[in-house]
């Protein structure tokens, strides 16, 4: 489903290179957790797959079922079914939270040539989710994550990942700023939209998370390069060892 | 050697003092009420006001005002739904009150008209300053208009809609509203028409002790309009007053608001929105001053700009010597989305008294692209994107109102807007 090949990148403002060169891929049905020390260019990956500009893409080539979606900016990326949940996710004052996730749905909805939903078939999805989620209603009559704590966004980030229902989800330091409760929560509604047809990619700076959302495959990311490659059992090494092994190896 | 002083005058300026003339005799008024008129289109000889008068710094109104329609007896402006339903609304067509008013209860309505004739309006027709030429423009020709006169204790459950409907020529006119202590109103100051009118406005608004009002100028004039406007307030003891200004319209505006907090405890909030599109010029110039001691005022506006349209903002408020314990604060924040476009701000804080606590901030920017980037990551276009977000920047104003007819009501205006503007 997704395949990205000697993939180099820089950032845009002072040509920085971050990616240097990196190979993956994930197959629908799969769950990839991607880690790696800090500065790997972990997040710097999360972006570019969801096509922030600010990062330019050098050389390789990033494809989707087979297509490249280089060309295609964040929004089109989006409607194709690519979803990126925020490390950080934004705080937009004045946007209505459920205004917000109604348009969204709605856009994604008429890219694909379908009707829009009705309001009582769209409220009634977002109180299920929110229901999964263990989320407050009356936290999405607030502007769109205004106030929210780090681990009320997270949650946000998941009801969006939920609503939008997308093929390819990459999540982002998901764990960051969650207590063991709350990710216990977030892993079990994403666990819940594991699919045969839908691949995972999960970044993560720690072991933490993937004992709840359990991955397919680990790949160490480390300096814009995906040094070492493995199951499960990668994780519970680098947890045990830390990454200086896998580094030493690759370098 | 001949000093000349007095340029040669504008063409506008010619045709407001023809016109005097040709109206005089249609001008309802008494001796005192004639006299002050007298004196207002003296202030006009003069000249109307340049850059070179500070507070017409960046509306030159001498230049600005290229043109002046003919009164036009005959327009006759189509009536409008108002903005909140229900609102018992009291129409100004053309310059004209209506002879049937509302009957609610607690309210007193009296046209206009009858208290220039009757003098009893006289004292209240007289210019704040020497550089008040909105005022003097309005008490030379204001016609009618209503006295809107609420008893005290009486709380409204329903806004009154005071519209000033033009549909080309002239209009100029005059609304005076008292709120007795303790009564509780929402008055809303719909001023919109069709044609390439020259109106003015003056609204004063009198609060008794305890008074609680929230009063909403919503301005929707043609772009071929100049909308010379003014809202005057004085604020009782233990007052509240929430002034919301909404510019979407007109060629030329200028809003003032010149506001008096005369009562201890008086509390002034102003919210403001200019929706700025087009080779529009609009100012919005605010006088406060806090005259008595712990009184409170806060002021937030903002502005978007797009096209080659220009806005300004003054606001000056001063603190007199006794007031102490004021509490002001100001803000002015600018989205501009047109390199052709502008926007000037002035903030002008005046303090003669020692301990108070007074701030103000300005800031211009352009569409924050992590937020771009946020709402397109979620399938939503560029476009669409940056609509809601340009939409988000003005409506967290309207939402503090907390009131949720008027919310609504006024986001619809914004929807209008931005749907013949996106």
């Amino acid at each position: 489903m997704l395949e990205i090949k000697n993939l180099h990148a820089r950032i845009v403002d002072d040509g920085t290179e971050i990616i240097r060169g990196l190979n993956l891929t994930v197959k629908a049905g799969e769950v990839a957790a991607i880690m790696g020390p800090n500065g790997s260019g972990k997040s710097t990956l999360s972006y570019i797959l969801a096509g922030r500009e600010d990062y330019e893409v050098t050389e390789g080539d990033i494809l989707y079922n087979g297509q490249s979606i280089l060309e295609m900016d964040p929004a089109e990326r989006a409607a194709a079914g690519i979803f990126l949940a925020f490390q950080y996710p934004m705080e937009i004052p004045g946007v209505a939270t459920m205004e917000f996730l109604k348009v969204a749905m709605n856009e994604q909805r008429k890219a694909r040539g379908e009707e829009p939903l009705k309001i009582p078939e769209f409220l009634k999805r977002v109180k299920d989710a929110a229901a999964l989620l263990n989320m407050d209603m009356a936290m999405l009559k607030r502007p769109l994550n205004v106030g929210f704590s780090g681990g009320e966004k997270k949650r946000a980030e998941i009801l969006q990942m939920k609503l939008l229902e997308p093929k390819l989800c990459v999540l982002d330091e998901t764990d960051s700023g969650l207590d063991i409760d709350a990710l216990k929560i977030v892993s079990e509604g994403v666990n819940a939209l594991r699919a045969p047809d839908r691949a995972m990619v999960i970044i993560t700076h720690y072991q933490r998370l993937l004992q709840y959302i359990v991955p397919d495959s680990v790949h160490v990311l480390y300096r814009g390069q995906v040094v070492k490659s493995g199951d499960k059992s990668l994780a519970l090494d680098l947890e045990a060892n830390g990454y200086a092994g896998v580094i030493g190896e690759a370098a | 050697m001949n000093i000349h002083t007095t340029p040669q005058r504008t063409p506008a300026e010619t045709a407001l003092i023809d016109a005097f003339g040709d109206r005089l005799s249609l001008l309802p008024g008494d001796g005192t009420v004639m006299l002050k008129r007298d004196d207002a289109i003296e202030a006009i000889k003069s000249g109307l006001p340049t850059r070179r008068i500070e507070s017409w710094h960046y509306t030159d109104l001498r230049r600005l005002l290229t043109s002046v329609p003919d009164f036009d007896p005959a327009a006759a402006p189509n009536a409008i739904a108002p903005i909140v339903e229900g609102s018992a609304v009291l129409p100004v067509l053309n310059g004209v009150s209506s002879t049937k008013t509302p009957d609610i209860e607690g309210i007193a309505v009296q046209r206009l008209s009858e208290k220039l004739t009757d003098g009893s309006i006289a004292p209240g027709l007289d210019r704040y300053g020497a550089d008040d030429a909105i005022g003097a423009l309005n008490t030379a020709f204001v016609a009618d208009g209503y006295f809107v006169d609420i008893a005290d204790g009486t709380e409204l459950d329903k806004p009154i809609e005071l519209q000033n409907l033009q549909s080309g020529g002239q209009t100029h006119v005059r609304l005076l509203t008292r709120v007795g202590a303790g009564a509780k109103a929402v008055i809303v100051e719909r001023q919109t028409g069709e044609g390439a009118a020259l109106v003015s406005s003056v609204s004063q608004l009198l609060l008794g002790e305890g008074a609680d009002v929230t009063w909403l100028i919503v301005q929707e004039q043609p772009d071929t309009a100049t909308h010379l406007a003014q809202f005057k307030a004085h604020l009782g003891k233990d007052s509240k007053l929430t002034l919301f200004v909404m510019n979407a319209g007109g060629k030329l505006v200028r809003q003032e608001i010149v506001v008096k907090t005369t009562g201890e405890g008086a509390d002034f909030t102003l919210r403001g929105i200019n929706l700025l599109a087009g080779d529009t010029h609009t100012d919005v110039t605010m006088v406060l001053d806090h005259a008595v001691p712990h009184t409170a005022s806060t002021e937030v506006i903002r502005n978007v700009v797009t096209g080659r349209a220009r806005g300004v903002f003054q606001g000056r408020i001063n603190v007199h010597q006794y007031a102490q314990k004021t509490n002001a604060k100001m803000a002015c924040n600018t989205l501009l989305l047109s390199d052709d476009g502008e926007f000037s701000t002035k903030p002008e804080l005046e303090i003669f008294a020692d301990d108070v606590v007074c701030g103000h901030g300005a800031t211009v920017t352009e569409i924050d692209h992590s937020h771009l980037f946020y709402l397109m990551a979620r399938g939503i276009d560029e476009k669409t994107a940056r609509g809601f977000l340009v939409k988000a920047f003005v409506a967290e104003v309207i939402e503090e109102l907390d009131d949720e007819a008027i919310v609504e009501a006024l986001e619809a205006r914004l929807d209008d807007w931005f749907l013949a503007h996106g």
